[in-house]
């Protein structure tokens, strides 16, 4: 390291060392302002939410006088006004996922002051996270995300309790958690977690705000509306009403792969507090009629940003919430329900045998020795990855063009990207991002048939991962 | 937006439809999200066109990639996708066998796990 990086990254450490000192300090500074002197710092060590605070009303009123002020701007609203705002102040929420769903929407939930706001996650925040995860910054990189998002609350608002849960919800757990609060939101990223979620809301009967996003697009239903007890036709639908079955594994696409566009997650986790605060601030319905369930669509890119779609009800048939299910509190715990088993596993694509693959380094190797080889290196990503880095001299021809039809090749006509000139024995390699796709395009294109019966096709192994860690470690990776 | 029609067959009576996809599925549709169509009134065998006639339909003439696999499992829709019939869950409508009327709008969409 040079010596004016080393120095630089000297006083980034300090900066940030500064920055977290500080933070506690103001920390201290509101609570002493707002007299609630003992914070829940620690409270990552036990999860045990206490009794909601006695409402202290020194005099007359029923809020503080702070908190006429803090909430002046939604205390006024017919929707909250001071019969919402107790309900709000008496309220426990739970916010499992403290990503791009979670980090608004808790940020939102708190301002509006709900009274315990538990927050579930059990991973660090990374520097990927920053771009839509907003309650987390530079400084807070390795963090766990739930300390990260209790502190960012908390610095909003000293007056709401954050209850940390520092792990994943799991079957284990999740009835114990599930049951402290009065309405759960999920923010998390898969569907092993979400019909987890859904089946203890059902189970406890609490109303679930839940919210999903991708790429450009949102989705979001409050499920299990009203929570009546299973069997009930009186309460909402649960996640498994509206899809009974999981999607198979290789249909779904994780924010990582897929990617997603920070405002695009930000308005769906807006959004959820929005539900959740309208859930609460309401209070219990005077007379208990199901609302109609609908689903909302977001689309970034779409004609129609906003669409409602009315949904179906409670199925009588549903594993969860219907009228002969046999799911209770102590068989999810027992761990009955295979979540992973049922949402299946991703297994990984073992389609082309050891010799029609190659190495990174040998591929490096072999180009470098011999200049001028007469060869075809195809890149399967997706444009933009391409775009972001790429093997000098690769064509790109993303996968999802190759699943095309009529792309040309078929029946042994040359499709566009292979050059005229090139002999017909000369090899083809693939590569991708992680070595998957390009197993099952080689094979594609094995069948094919362009060039000569001796024409070698095969594909680097690993991909362009496999390229950063044994070729150019500068690589631009994602 | 385009339009497509079957070459060779001006006998069948059309009709038009609005058929949409969300969710990431456009992009087995070549990554066009509205597609407006004009698809027979009638099956082959004279009965009336289906959601279940339309997904075959879209299956054979609108979609260009051959991951069909991703649309259809076992003959019917793949799990995870939502189909709206006019803005409502096709549950409320009779599923597969709701029976498309002239102008309906029928939106595919694969429900999104991201976070």
């Amino acid at each position: 390291m040079e010596p004016a990086s080393g120095r630089a990254e000297q006083l980034r450490l300090q900066i940030a060392k500064a920055e977290a000192e500080l933070r506690g300090l103001r920390l201290q500074l509101s609570q002493l302002e707002t007299g609630q002197e003992h914070a829940p710092r620690d409270q990552s060590l036990h999860n045990n939410i206490p009794q909601n605070p006695e409402i202290e009303s020194p005099g007359k009123w029923p809020l503080q006088q702070q908190e006429y002020e803090r909430y002046a701007r939604q205390l006024v609203l017919p929707s909250v006004g001071i019969a919402g705002q107790l309900r709000l102040k008496s309220a426990a929420v739970l916010v499992v996922g403290a990503g791009g769903l979670g980090c608004p929407a808790a940020a939102y939930l708190a301002g509006a002051g709900v009274g315990v706001l538990g927050l579930v996650d059990g991973d660090i925040v990374e520097v990927s996270n920053l771009h839509r995860q907003t309650a987390h910054s530079h400084t807070k990189i390795g963090m766990n995300k739930v300390d990260s998002l209790a502190e960012y609350c908390t610095d909003l608002n000293p007056r709401v309790h954050c209850v940390r849960h520092a792990t994943p919800l799991t079957p284990e757990n999740a009835g114990e958690i599930v049951s402290k609060y009065h309405v759960v939101l999920d923010c998390t990223d898969h569907p092993t977690s979400r019909y987890l979620i859904s089946d203890a809301c059902v189970l406890l009967q609490k109303p679930l705000v839940s919210a999903s996003a991708l790429r450009t697009d949102g989705q979001l239903i409050v499920l299990n509306n009203p929570p009546a007890p299973q069997g009930s036709k009186d309460g909402g639908p649960c996640y498994r009403c509206v899809f009974p079955q999981p999607p198979p594994p290789d249909g779904v696409l994780s924010c990582g792969e897929g990617g997603i566009l920070g405002p695009v997650v930000g308005v769906m986790g807006v959004l959820q507090a929005l539900e959740a605060i309208k859930l609460v601030a309401a209070g219990p319905p005077a007379q208990p009629e199901a609302p109609a369930p609908s689903l909302l669509l977001f689309s970034a890119a779409g004609t129609s940003t906003f669409r409602s779609i009315r949904m179906r009800g409670r199925r009588p048939d549903c594993f969860a919430c219907g009228t002969s299910s046999s799911l209770t509190l102590d068989a999810l715990k027992s761990g009955m329900v295979d979540y992973v088993l049922f949402c299946g596993i991703r297994s990984p694509v073992r389609v082309l045998l050891p010799e029609e693959r190659i190495t990174a380094a040998a591929y490096n190797n072999m180009v470098a020795e011999k200049p001028g080889f007469a060869h075809v290196l195809l890149d399967v990503r997706d444009r933009e990855h391409h775009a972001i880095g790429s093997i000098p001299g690769a064509v790109n021809v993303p996968f999802s063009m190759f699943q095309r039809t009529g792309m040309g090749g078929q029946d042994g006509t040359r499709p566009d990207w292979l050059p005229e000139s090139l002999p017909p024995d000369a090899p083809i390699y693939v590569v991708c991002r992680v070595g998957n796709d390009s197993q099952l395009a080689a094979r594609k294109l094995q069948e094919m048939r362009t060039g000569s019966e001796h024409r070698f096709i095969g594909d680097i192994q690993g991909g362009m991962e496999a390229w950063k860690r044994e070729v150019d470690k500068s690589f631009p990776f994602i | 937006m385009a339009v497509e029609t079957e070459a060779g067959s001006q006998e069948v009576a059309k009709m038009p439809v609005v058929v949409e996809f969300s969710g990431g599925l456009e992009m087995l549709f070549s990554d066009q999200r509205r597609h407006s169509l004009s698809i027979p009134v009638a099956t082959s065998e004279g009965k009336p066109a289906t959601v279940a006639f339309l997904i075959d339909y879209l299956c054979r003439n609108t979609m260009k990639d051959t991951r069909k696999e991703l649309f259809v499992l076992d003959d019917h829709l793949r799990p995870g996708i939502l189909v709206l019939i006019n803005d409502a869950d096709w549950e409320l409508e009779g599923e597969e066998a709701y029976e498309i009327q002239s102008g309906d709008n029928i939106l595919f969409v694969s429900t999104l796990h991201g976070g």
